[in-house]
């Protein structure tokens, strides 16, 4: 049992390896980056998997391009803006905040506060009714 | 009747959104806005199909207004639109190609055997050019102006209805425009 349990790790270990030989990074650092942004940007083909789970042709292009990118020692901000300059928006998971979705960021948060302002009023007024 | 109105907001709420879920079920979320539009087109050199010493290049598409076609001889459904493709070309639509990450031999074959309705195809073997378009699937269909500007972009296969519906009017609104 030990040993199957260690085998199944092991293949882990592997796995990992094998992904870090095709787009091997000179730091940590860049590693994570480059990782954190395959988690991020959305691949367009097969549109809820992100690019690093995708195994659709475009996706390995994107990838490639954003591996080159991060090796280029670009950041965050550039990167993602290579991605939307292309295919807009979309390709984020996280919507940005901007003005069409204020709604989207802070409607539920306004909807809250409507709904405690509903219900502190509703209340009030049944407590004057009794008081009378 | 401010009570009323007051006890109705809920239900009015409830409609507005029912309305919403009901256009949004209507969405294809496959169709994806091009964020290219109104943009000038990426800067290219790319060999031509069948030619590879000539280039084709962005500021061959200057100067009148044309269509990009991305196609490849992998598609299958980019042979759906090659006849309304060549009926475009025979009524003098300037058609360019891009032909995306593709084997040239087979693409050549591809168009000796459904027809070349383009005017120079540039060949983009690593799909760069395609992704500076914003291009995610082939066959695409883009509208450049004369200035080299995109103007419109349809992804999918070009039917003579779209052609009509979303083409046409771009096309005599940019030649009233002249």
């Amino acid at each position: 049992m030990k040993q199957l349990i260690l085998a199944i790790l092991l293949s882990f270990v592997h796995l990992t390896a094998s992904a870090n030989a095709t787009y091997p990074l000179d730091s940590a650092k860049q590693e994570a980056q480059f990782h954190h942004l395959l988690h991020d940007l959305r691949c367009l083909v097969c549109q809820n998997q992100d690019l690093a789970d995708s195994n659709a042709g475009l996706a390995k292009d994107l990838r490639n391009e954003i591996y080159n990118l991060v090796k280029e020692g670009k950041s965050d901000k550039e990167i993602i803006d290579y991605a939307t300059e292309r295919y807009g928006d979309f390709i984020l998971f996280k919507p940005p905040v901007k003005t069409i979705t204020y709604l989207l960021w802070f409607g539920p948060g306004l909807f809250l506060v409507l709904g405690l302002f509903i219900f502190w009023r509703s209340c009030l007024i049944r407590k004057g009714q009794i008081d009378e | 009747m401010k009570v009323l109105a007051l006890r109705l907001m809920p239900l009015f709420l409830f409609i507005i959104l029912i309305g919403f879920f009901w256009y949004s079920l209507s969405l294809d979320p496959k169709k994806l806005p091009s964020a290219k539009l109104g943009k000038p087109l990426p800067n290219f050199v790319l060999p031509v199909l069948g030619n590879p010493n000539l280039k084709l290049s962005q500021n061959d598409l200057n100067g009148k207004i044309s269509i990009l076609n991305v196609w490849a001889s992998w598609c299958s459904s980019c042979v759906d639109e090659q006849i309304f493709l060549l009926h475009l070309a025979r009524i003098g639509v300037t058609i360019y190609g891009l032909n995306y990450k593709d084997n040239q031999d087979d693409a050549i074959n591809w168009l000796s055997s459904w027809g070349n309705p383009y005017k120079l195809i540039g060949s983009d073997l690593d799909g760069k050019v395609a992704i500076d378009l914003g291009v995610y699937g082939a066959p695409e269909t883009f509208l450049i102006d004369k200035f080299g500007t995109i103007r419109f972009r349809y992804a999918g296969v070009l039917t003579s209805k779209i052609w009509q519906q979303e083409f046409m009017p771009r096309i005599n609104e940019m030649e009233h425009n002249l």
